[in-house]
């Protein structure tokens, strides 16, 4: 249990060992790097006495809204794809000329239609979790084996309890994976979204810190960002486990 | 006067789209199949043996002539003719007793709790799984799903058993384990049974007929009669008759290859 918990923790010392030792090597600028006692200062300060709880919670916030949006559309436009093949070959590279577009560069169009507020944040964010989460559900449901189906109808069931009592159970997993992509996903896209007038949430810090130069700031944000996706993610992992334990898995 | 045919195929054909237009795989079969028989049918791998199967079970509709179980057209499938596929199909979202339980809680064969978990035990019994009760299939050996698939199509009482190479993803000795306890069951809840099969001492040692048929597209080449009774055991492999009759079906199997190989040359 402690070697576990050992092995769980040296990574990141190693990475804070390497940030250190680059701070203090010389090869950069001291004013480029600001040391990671000083980043967990200011991010301290930030959480205590300004506005970082704020920012966390309109991040969050907004990753939550929009991954449950896009979720919600694309676990039923993913299950249509994979399910009838015939849809797929028209719909697909559809889908693939959308999801190569990068959210940022869509910015200036989301604007024009939905304004600044916080509707075009979501909006980003819901663009960029549904195309993640569609690609997801549909390979994961394409690849369902007609077996469970057959079986089934031999024993009597009928489309509806087919649908009840095989399909759904198949599509659970394929919906967690689809959920997990779709977070880290939108928590990818964060930034961007905040890019449109934002006074609030963790991409607007960032930026702002930029303005001002504020490299301590700049991490403050990234790490933020990033330990928030991880529990996210961990937390996703943890309810599939619970959820879905009947699946093999490889390795 | 001779009892009514439990599966009868009448001139039936069965032409699936080719590239070049259609590619006939069934050539007019006409074959009956009587109550109780256990009816093995045998041909080289791709004649067709596993079309004709799946249209007894209903997955597929003959191109001309008719199957018909119990004197009805075959339309689609059904919970009075249970299927075993190679590849088990065990549901892995279930666990072994949900397993079994499925087809009981289907509007098809719908029953009471205290009855459907009685004929769960009973069948968890018969095939050995009562100890697992509450595994996911990811637990099993290959043997135990297959016991499992088994188990859950005797639950919702078929009158026939339709099985596509059962036993043939399974290694030498669960095999032979895996006929002995069919053949047990089949003694206590008599169905009438269609068994496709590669295997020459499988045929035999199973069926009270067998049904050897030729390469594609297939016809029936030759029926034999298999006289032992039943119960049989694993001493039967040791009787003068098992031997003679196994190696004219094993020619005849032979002789179809023989011929397939033949037509893919040309």
């Amino acid at each position: 249990m402690l070697k576990r918990a050992a092995l769980i923790i040296a990574p990141w010392l190693v990475i804070v060992g390497i940030w250190y030792a680059l701070a203090y090597s010389g090869l950069i600028n001291e004013a480029l790097i600001p040391k990671p006692h000083v980043v967990a200062a200011r991010f301290w300060e930030l959480l205590t006495q300004a506005r970082l709880p704020l920012d966390i919670w309109m991040s969050t916030q907004r990753v939550f809204l929009g991954v449950a949006a896009g979720i919600t559309l694309a676990v039923p436009v993913g299950f249509v794809l994979g399910w009838y093949r015939q849809v797929r070959t028209f719909i697909d590279p559809l889908i693939n000329f959308f999801r190569a577009l990068p959210p940022i560069a869509l910015i200036p169009l989301v604007v024009v239609y939905f304004g600044i507020g916080e509707i075009a944040k979501v909006v980003i964010l819901f663009y960029a979790s549904f195309f993640a989460g569609v690609i997801v559900m549909y390979e994961g449901i394409a690849q369902i084996s007609p077996i469970y189906v057959r079986v089934a109808r031999t024993l009597g069931a009928t489309d509806g309890e087919i649908f009840r009592k095989v399909i759904i159970p198949l599509t659970v997993p394929h919906m967690l994976t689809a959920l997990r992509v779709a977070l880290g996903v939108a928590w990818a896209t964060l930034v961007a979204s905040e890019l449109i007038a934002a006074q609030q949430g963790l991409g607007a810090l960032i930026q702002n810190a930029s303005s001002f130069f504020q490299l301590d700031i700049i991490y403050v944000g990234i790490i933020c960002i990033g330990f928030i996706a991880l529990a996210m993610d961990l937390a996703i992992r943890a309810f599939t486990k619970r959820l879905v334990s009947w699946q093999e898995r490889i390795a | 006067m001779k009892p009514p045919a439990r599966i009868s195929f009448e001139n039936v054909a069965l032409e699936f789209a080719g590239k070049n237009g259609p590619v006939r795989v069934v050539d007019n079969v006409s074959y009956e199949i009587g109550n109780g028989e256990f009816v093995s049918i045998i041909g080289p791998s791709g004649c067709g043996k596993t079309t004709m199967m799946n249209m007894v079970a209903g997955f597929l509709q003959p191109t001309s002539g008719s199957v018909k179980v119990d004197g009805k057209v075959v339309t689609g499938p059904g919970p009075d003719r249970g299927v075993i596929f190679q590849e088990y199909g065990v549901f892995p979202w279930l666990t072994v007793k949900d397993n079994i339980d499925f087809g009981l809680t289907l509007s098809a064969n719908r029953k009471p709790k205290a009855e459907r978990e009685e004929i769960c035990n009973r069948y968890m019994k018969l095939m050995g799984l009562s100890d697992f009760a509450d595994a996911f299939p990811k637990m099993l050996s290959g043997g135990m799903r297959q016991r499992l698939a088994i188990a859950r199509a005797y639950a919702v009482k078929p009158q026939f058993l339709l099985m596509d190479e059962p036993f043939g993803a399974l290694d030498a000795q669960t095999r032979a384990h895996m006929q002995d306890l069919l053949l047990q069951a089949l003694q206590t809840e008599g169905k009438t049974v269609m068994l496709i099969t590669h295997s020459v001492e499988e045929a035999v040692y199973m069926s009270s007929r067998i049904v050897v048929m030729t390469a594609r597209p297939t016809r029936i080449r030759e029926i034999i009669e298999v006289p032992f009774p039943y119960p049989r055991d694993a001493s039967l492999h040791e009787d003068p008759l098992f031997g003679q009759l196994r190696s004219r079906v094993r020619s005849l199997v032979m002789r179809e290859y023989a011929a397939q190989a033949r037509q893919s040359s040309e």
